[in-house]
């Protein structure tokens, strides 16, 4: 039966998330948006109560996105995707900086949830585990990567130098992704657990951002390091025709979370802003057209239908993972969605609002500055409509470049 | 099951698919009065109280999986509008008039019978919002101007089921759940700029025996040969109402009013000049209006959700087989990044009717949702109707291909109230 509701079983969740951003995250926003690089230490209480939210079944933790099989009544399920991504959603309306600074909630925790055996889950446990995919000359080309990992006996040996690694400093380990074999492409590419304090795993620098500062962005030089065989994440073998697959399907995963959090600033703005824009005289109303209302009011209705189009795709394919529909269409869907819209709300909030969105006193300004990367991270606008569209065409990579 | 059984019976009428052709002078005749033979409506049974429609169950749980039975209606209907409809459509478009068998088929389907109660006579037992989305979507997937032509009378009963006294219900609708359902059409937009359904400009005034009315309807479906309107008007200075008025009303005159798009419907101007109408015409109150106003606007959204993936599959297999430059178009960025975004917003935009259908059929507020959903609906369609024409270039723009029409047929989304209702 169609319905677009939150589950009645997650309004709690939903509200405890809210509050959790209310008393946690909002009140140290602009803190941590203007002392880049300092630890948030207020995090710490969050991170405990999270785990144990986690521990007990019912939290929002990054291990949430391993596919689960249970059904409902109705043989529907409602279940960790779609509860992760609720909870990102008000989480992010809180701060999306901090959230990604959260400790153990890293996307490399993701990675092993997702693709890790359940050795290496039950390993890991516990750990901040970070993220390594981009290197200086590589981006969206995840399959050019040049960092190399040779096998020596029980381990493998790890060099080159990886950028943009979200909490790489203050993480536990990092998920490194290398190539077994560069001349085999893309199926040889493999996810390495590495542990922060291995020898040769050099931080070379943390990066100065336009936004999400309260997030800290490591950049890594790998010069021979040993990480034990039995860090590979997934199979170890080079499978030509599956291989890449396997460290790919994470993102049908992470890519619906990285939409809800766009959704989840993207709302923060409309709300700030529709409450200014009320103590100034304007009122929205949804039955009158929008082409008999002040300009004001009708950019606010565009941008909220923007909105909603973004939550609803994102809801769409995390509960699809849910139910283990395949998702990567609808996944590209939400985030190509959601990170153009959330830059054009944030931005056009500003806007509306003048100085006062402009300026430092009201966050909006710093909201315009956070969504950016969101259209940026976990594939760019451009590389999820590349997706897509090979999707609806029936087109492959080398026939549309 | 009664849908079921209909839909089985009716296929073997649709497979017959008789086409009359209409003579185009007949409608730019300008004429008063009304090629319909009128029939009388009279109440055959007495009905004590109306007959309403409980409101779907809350599931609580977040799904995206139409009911079984939700599932079988829109394929039938999706199958007669691919059979039946795209074949019919630029023919249909051409001549202002959409083919009566056509009509008839549509109504055998059981269009109209979904939204009335088993009660009287019709097969639905909770409010569906949700299955009337989905017949109008499956419809303008083969055309939009014929699916408002075929949905105009179930608008009119859709009406009678959720505001309709037990006169009125007892009145009108047998004719709808029976053999030959008649032409109806929900009467709300007016010529004018800036046209606000809150804010009407046709007034109604109370008289002795009842009401009178006076002002001008546009771009009323089947103007011509509707037996049946619901027409809104302000009362009294008080706020907009409806009434149901029978189209030999005296008083009542139709125009032809050919538009850019949405040919296929028949649409006229229909002009109330001191129409009196009895007490018993008043349809709701000023609450049901508003209600009235949102789910025509919704059934407006399901329209450019069926229209724009029509679009969607059109341009995807004519982008695929152009070779320019030595290979396909659809290897170009430019050109696949235009496929990805009519993809991408399309699918925001049946998500958000959806919401706002499930929510008005469970009793949620739903202003928003509808407020939404088709201010998303009137964005994004149009510019897939746009970009459907700009991505077969000078083709688009030739009536060889369907997306001229679709373009055309697309502009309506934002503007058009009434007509359709779910």
């Amino acid at each position: 039966m169609i319905n677009l509701e939150v589950p009645r079983k997650m309004t709690t969740l939903v509200d405890q998330a809210r509050q959790a951003a209310m008393a946690f995250l909002r009140p140290n926003s602009r803190k941590y948006d203007q002392a880049e690089h300092t630890y948030p230490e207020e995090l710490d209480t969050l991170a405990a109560l999270l785990d144990g939210l986690s521990a007990s079944g019912g939290g929002a933790g990054a291990g949430g996105v391993r596919r689960s099989s249970r059904g409902s009544k109705s043989g529907v399920v409602n279940g960790a995707n779609l509860s992760l991504t609720l909870g990102t959603m008000e989480m992010c309306w809180g701060d999306a900086g901090l959230l990604l600074a959260m400790p153990r909630q890293g996307l490399g925790n993701a990675a092993i949830a997702s693709v890790g055996d359940d050795d290496q889950v039950a390993r890991y446990k516990g750990k901040w585990a970070a993220m390594a995919i981009t290197e200086p000359d590589t981006g969206s080309d995840s399959g050019a990567i040049r960092t190399t990992a040779t096998r020596d006996g029980d381990h493998y040996v790890l060099n080159g130098e990886k950028i943009f690694v979200t909490s790489g400093e203050r993480a536990d380990c990092v998920v490194v992704w290398a190539t077994l074999d560069r001349a085999q492409g893309k199926a040889a590419i493999k996810s390495f657990v590495v542990d922060r304090d291995t020898p040769g795993f050099e931080l070379v620098r943390l990066e100065h951002k336009l936004g999400i500062r309260a997030s800290d962005t490591a950049h890594f030089r790998l010069d021979n390091v040993r990480v034990p065989a039995s860090n590979l994440l997934g199979s170890p073998e080079i499978k030509p025709d599956q291989g890449f697959a396997g460290v790919m399907q994470t993102f049908d995963n992470t890519r619906p979370l990285v939409a809800a959090m766009a959704c989840g600033i993207a709302r923060a703005a409309l709300e700030e802003t529709r409450r200014l824009l009320t103590e100034a005289g304007v009122e929205i109303d949804y039955d009158r057209p929008a082409t008999t209302q002040p300009a004001a009011a009708a950019t606010f209705l565009e941008l909220e239908a923007d909105y909603e189009a973004s939550y609803l795709l994102t809801l769409q394919a995390a509960w699809m993972a849910d139910n283990g529909k395949p998702n990567s269409l609808q996944a590209s869907y939400a985030k190509a969605k959601s990170g153009r819209s959330a830059t054009d709300i944030t931005l056009r909030c500003v806007e509306l609002c003048g100085t006062i969105g402009y300026g430092e006193h009201e966050l909006l300004e710093k909201w315009s500055r956070d969504a950016k990367i969101m259209d940026i991270f976990e594939g760019t606008q451009q590389i999820q409509q590349l997706i897509i569209a090979r999707r609806l065409l029936g087109k492959t990579s080398a026939e549309l470049k | 099951m009664g849908v079921l059984n209909r839909v089985a019976g009716s296929k073997l009428v649709a497979r017959l698919g008789v086409k009359a052709p209409v003579d185009r002078a007949l409608y730019h005749a300008t004429r008063t009065g009304f090629t319909a033979a009128n029939r009388t409506f009279a109440a055959t049974k007495k009905l004590t109280k109306p007959s309403r429609l409980p409101s779907a169950g809350d599931s609580g749980v977040f799904d995206l999986t139409p009911t079984e039975e939700q599932r079988m209606i829109a394929e039938t209907v999706r199958e007669f509008a691919a059979e039946q409809v795209r074949p019919a459509a630029a023919a249909a478009d051409d001549k202002c008039t959409p083919p009566p068998d056509l009509l008839r088929t549509a109504a055998s389907l059981g269009i109209t019978l979904v939204g009335v109660p088993e009660s009287l006579d019709g097969v639905a037992t909770e409010r569906s919002t949700v299955t009337n989305v989905l017949v109008a979507e499956a419809l303008a997937h083969g055309d939009l101007g014929l699916a408002v032509a075929c949905l105009a009378p179930a608008a009119v009963s859709n009406a009678l089921v959720l505001w309709g006294n037990e006169t009125q219900q007892a009145t009108y609708l047998p004719a709808f759940t029976g053999d030959d359902v008649p032409a109806a059409a929900l009467a709300i937009a007016e010529p004018m700029p800036l046209f606000d359904p809150m804010s009407l400009r046709t007034k109604a005034y109370r008289t002795p025996g009842g009401f009178t009315l006076t002002g001008e309807k546009s771009l009323v479906p089947l103007a011509s040969s509707a037996e049946l309107f619901v027409v809104a008007a302000d009362l009294e200075g008080r706020g907009p109402a409806l009434f149901v008025i029978e189209s030999s009303t005296a008083g009542l005159s139709v125009d032809p009013e050919p538009a850019m798009g949405l040919r296929a419907a028949a649409t006229g101007r229909l002009a109330l000049s001191r129409v009196s109408v009895p007490e018993s015409a008043l349809l709701g109150s000023t609450e049901s209006y508003v209600d009235c106003v949102r789910l025509s606007r919704l059934a407006w959204c399901a329209l450019a959700v069926g229209t724009g993936a029509a679009v969607l599959e059109y341009v995807t297999g004519y982008v695929n087989d152009r070779v320019a430059f030595g290979e396909p178009v659809s290897h170009r960025q430019g050109v696949a990044f235009k496929v990805a975004d009519i993809g991408t917003e399309l699918d925001g935009m049946r998500l958000l009717t959806y919401r706002a259908a499930s929510r008005a059929e469970q009793g949620k507020p739903y202003a928003r949702e509808v407020a939404l959903a088709r201010k998303l609906c009137a964005a994004k369609g149009m510019a897939i109707g746009s970009d459907g024409v700009q991505l077969l270039g000078g083709h688009g723009f030739v009536k060889e291909h369907p997306v001229e029409r679709w373009y055309r047929d697309l502009r309506a989304i934002g503007l058009m109230e009434g007509a359709v209702l779910v």
